[in-house]
């Protein structure tokens, strides 16, 4: 920890390192939302008729929810008229290779540390980059198609697999499903695709990293994944936003389908603006993300680690559909300041000897809010359905708040459910081991909470272990007191 | 619903008989909230998993008058009464003449709560009485507060220790037609004293009856008070019943609540700890079979420094019953140093019962140490094969293991009379199949 601060103060004033407009030219449209904004979207993007329809239907539908209320989190009434819904850098001709790329995008990626030419060099990791809505630059597709792995965006997917998308989107989130669910199937204008043909194991990690551009563009992605039979893939996920005074919305739909004896791991290091230490800014960050273990002896697993935004509202679900299938749920929120986290998850026992595992480390400091909020539910057909849930809060301050919120309904008489969760703030002997140890306070506070979220960090996979366990360091620093 | 209709009516005669006062004020503003919100329904967080409509589309009748002897109370009188002070409350009405209170009014005063409101302790029914719509604001509170009638003061004098237990006996008389009792009761512990309550309930016939009941205690400093709560009722007496424990001076609190029997019960368990190093523990037990549904809401609100508070809430589910329970843990920003512990453990015994539990913390605080835990699970097969192996039938060794199970919270019942009563209540429970 380099740019470790000395003192409480200076650390408060760290300003969000990834915090700069990057100058290209967008194409934008005019505020709003009706059906000709998803008409203009539809239509830029020269979608196929259905597609309009489904826009279409789920918008109609918008229309009749009202926005939930039920959430532990505070913010601005949203006016839903006052977002952009499309911005996309200008179409330029079809890139053949990165060399081709906007340069001065390509130093934007540089500035975050994910260079795609140090990437594709080094670590063998495909990104399909995603800047505002529209994927500019996918690597190693070549290599991947040769397996017959699809990795796009999932505009390019409704032209090029209209067959696939038509089959599964919606199909484990459904239009319907919940108020920003249906507005992100009627606005939403790009995110990534993934399809796992049967028994191939996806040789790379797929990684898509989001970045939010253009002054008060709404994000509305949309991300798909499709395991076959016997296949494996692991899917990255990374978010870093420029600095902003006014919200931004991001509401993304991510839905996950695994078939028989398939395996899906996505990983999320989340780092959207959190707003300034006053609490002014930040994205608003309402995420449905969802998993359907389809088939038999299939395997989802979400692993998050959420650092940012002004407020993160996400609850990564998996529904144990197949028998025998397992879901797994890792997650550490940080928040930090006026952030607000009410984050979870929910696993839906459906099918016979299903399995889930969920751990929850949150960690507030500042002012901040920090909520679990998960439901396990075991139906009646779920025999020997088995969860296992820990939740954990560490509170780093006395102007922080952390609440746990698990909801538990099991109507089989063969199901297992436990779960456990505690509170509380750092151990003083823990703190005085390290200090008698010659260990300052801050650094032995660092280890302590790393030692807290290892659990969760040992999931994610080594890309992204040691970005996440940086900017676990970032987000803390100065929250010691 | 034309039991609104009903309570409309009845609220204006009531309202036109005793017109004026802090009691007809507070009637007034409890039917006019439950004009506004209703009955609650699943949508509302607090009911997500009890629906009450099903208790509100009955015709009942708020009779005052009721033909129940002492013949009757004889019937549903717990062990040790001859040590006790009994209070009757009849269709949620406290009868004095079938009342028995055998303390001396130097340690302990029982007052219609109307004359209490009226004569020397008016200060303190204006002060306390309905605090707790600050924390049970759904229309079922309200409901009860728009019919406090026949509401009873128990107050235990500064600094005395009653040797004689409280024990209020709720017989609803459900003969002729359904049976609805609202019955309201401000228990005080002033400084300095000791007390001891429990609480039975009866419905008598074979119609429905509807135990809509509040309590509200208040404690004050170096108090000490044991509260039990004994649910063997039939299967079609249903209730919500709150309970809503105030602990304004540092002070001790120990509860038990046991429901074997009944429709739908929704308990109300609420503590606040109004200050610094008040110690609180909870206790329940539900054994349910049948169509039961037992709902038990649990409210610690920390509002200062010091706390210590300790639940423990116990259940079975077999047939097609339904346990729910919800425990909620607040600690406020003040209440630093706060210790609270809270754990449910619960046995399915039947394909088709369900289990709910929602723990909840919402800490404010940093310097706590909180946790729950809560489990769902079965008869654990080792120990089942352990008594198997030994002889011991399949029933029977069920029997032993649920007793053993239940065993944890039973113990907590501190006066043995009545430890041994549940224990035996218990026994006849789970021995019947």
């Amino acid at each position: 920890m380099k740019e470790k601060p000395d003192t409480l103060e200076q650390a408060v004033l760290t300003e969000y390192k990834y915090g700069f407009v990057t100058d290209i030219d967008t194409d934008v449209i005019a505020k709003g939302l009706s059906e000709n904004t998803i008409r203009l979207i539809s239509n830029k993007k020269n979608e196929p008729e259905w597609m309009l329809d489904w826009r279409l239907k789920a918008y109609n539908h918008w229309l009749k929810l009202e926005e939930p209320k039920w959430s532990n989190v505070k913010y601005p009434i949203i006016n839903y008229q006052d977002i952009i819904y499309y911005a996309a850098p200008k179409p330029k001709k079809q890139l053949n290779s990165l060399d081709e790329a906007d340069p001065e995008l390509l130093a934007t990626f540089e500035k975050l540390g994910i260079s795609l030419n140090e990437q594709k060099r080094l670590t063998g990791v495909a990104v399909d980059v995603v800047m505002d809505s529209v994927s500019i630059a996918t690597s190693f597709k070549e290599q991947l198609s040769e397996i017959g792995v699809i990795f796009c965006s999932i505009s390019e997917a409704i032209q090029l697999h209209p067959e696939l998308v038509k089959k599964y989107l919606g199909s484990v989130v459904p239009m319907t499903d919940n108020y920003f669910a249906a507005l992100n199937s009627a606005v939403f204008t790009d995110g990534s695709f993934c399809y796992i043909p049967k028994g191939v194991r996806c040789p790379m990690e797929l990684s898509t990293y989001f970045r939010i551009n253009t002054e008060n563009a709404g994000q509305f992605e949309r991300t798909l994944i499709v395991a076959e039979d016997e296949s494996y893939v692991s899917y990255l996920e990374g978010c870093t936003a420029p600095m902003r005074d006014e919200n931004q919305l991001h509401a993304a739909v991510v839905e996950l389908v695994a078939h028989a004896k398939a395996e899906i791991k996505y990983s999320t290091v989340q780092n959207w603006y959190p707003g300034d230490k006053n609490g002014l800014g930040g994205i608003y960050n309402f995420v449905t993300k969802r998993g359907m273990c389809k088939g038999d002896h299939s395997k989802i697993s979400w692993t998050q680690v959420e650092t940012g935004s002004a407020i993160t509202w996400k609850y990564p679900s998996v529904i144990l559909k197949g028998d025998h299938s397992i879901g797994e749920f890792y997650s550490v929120a940080f928040t930090n300041n006026h952030q607000q986290a009410d984050t979870g998850t929910k696993m839906i026992h459906l099918g016979k000897n299903t399995r889930s595992r969920i751990v929850s480390k949150g960690i507030s400091a500042g002012h901040s809010q920090n909520s679990y909020r998960g439901l396990v539910r075991a139906s009646k057909q779920a025999t020997n359905a088995r969860n296992y849930s820990q939740c954990d809060s560490l509170l780093l301050g006395d102007k922080c708040g952390a609440h746990t919120f698990p909801y538990i309904e099991v109507k089989n008489k063969t199901a297992i459910v436990e779960h456990e969760a505690t509170t509380s703030k750092i151990g003083e002997d823990q703190l005085f081991y390290c200090k008698q140890r010659g260990i300052d306070a801050e650094t032995a506070v660092a280890l302590i909470v790393n030692g807290f979220a290892k659990e969760v960090m040992n999931q994610l996979p080594m890309e992204f272990a040691v970005e996440a366990q940086k900017l676990l360091a970032i987000s803390m620093e100065g929250s010691v007191g | 619903m034309n039991n609104i209709t009903y309570f409309k009516d009845q609220f204006e005669q009531l309202q036109e008989a005793n017109p004026k006062g802090t009691i007809a004020d507070l009637r007034q503003n409890g039917f006019d909230a439950f004009t506004k919100d209703g009955v609650p329904t699943y949508r509302n967080e607090d009911w997500k998993y009890t629906n009450v409509s099903s208790l509100f589309d009955k015709e009942y009748q708020i009779a005052e008058n009721s033909a129940i002897t002492l013949t009757d109370v004889n019937a549903v009188r717990l062990p040790g009464y001859k040590q006790a002070n009994e209070l009757v409350f009849v269709n949620g009405h406290f009868i004095a003449d079938l009342s028995t209170i055998r303390s001396s009014t130097t340690d302990l005063i029982v007052l219609p709560l109307e004359e209490a409101a009226k004569g020397e302790y008016k200060e303190i029914v204006a002060t306390h009485l309905n605090q707790s719509s600050n924390y049970l604001n759904d229309g079922i509170h309200a409901l009860n507060t728009s019919f406090i009638n026949g509401a009873v003061f128990v107050h235990v004098l500064k600094g005395k220790e009653p040797e004689h237990p409280v024990y209020c006996y709720h017989i609803l008389d459900a003969r002729q037609h359904p049976a609805l009792a609202q019955p309201r009761s401000l228990v005080l512990a002033d400084e300095n004293s000791r007390l001891q309550i429990t609480e039975s309930y009866t419905t008598l016939g074979a119609s429905d009856s509807f135990n809509n009941q509040v309590m509200e205690v208040v404690v004050k400093e170096n108090a000490y008070v044991e509260y039990y709560k004994i649910q063997n009722d039939t299967a079609n007496a249903s209730q919500v019943s709150s309970t809503h424990i105030r602990q304004i001076g540092r002070s001790y609190v120990h509860t038990v609540t046991v429901t074997l029997n009944g429709g739908i019960v929704r308990n109300n368990m609420n503590l606040v700890l109004d200050a610094a190093g008040n110690e609180t523990h909870l206790y329940g037990l539900y054994l349910l079979k049948g169509k039961s549904h037992a709902d038990n809401h649990t409210l610690i609100d920390n509002l200062k420094p010091n706390c210590f508070s300790n639940q423990l809430y116990k259940g079975i589910a077999d047939d097609t019953s339904t346990a729910v329970f919800n425990g909620r843990i607040m600690v406020q920003p003040d209440a630093q140093k706060t210790n609270a512990y809270q754990s449910n453990k619960n046995i399915l015994l039947s394909e088709n019962a369900t289990i709910n539990t929602k723990p909840q913390l919402e800490i404010f605080a940093d310097d706590v140490k909180c946790s729950h835990g809560c489990t769902i699970g079965q008869l654990d097969e080792e120990a089942m094969f352990y008594l198997r192996a030994r002889g011991i039938p399949k029933e029977s060794a069920e029997v032993l293991l649920l007793q053993a199970f239940a065993a944890d919270i039973v113990d907590q019942i501190k006066p043995e009379l009545l430890r041994s009563y549940v224990s035996k209540l218990i026994y006849e429970h789970l021995a019947i199949q």
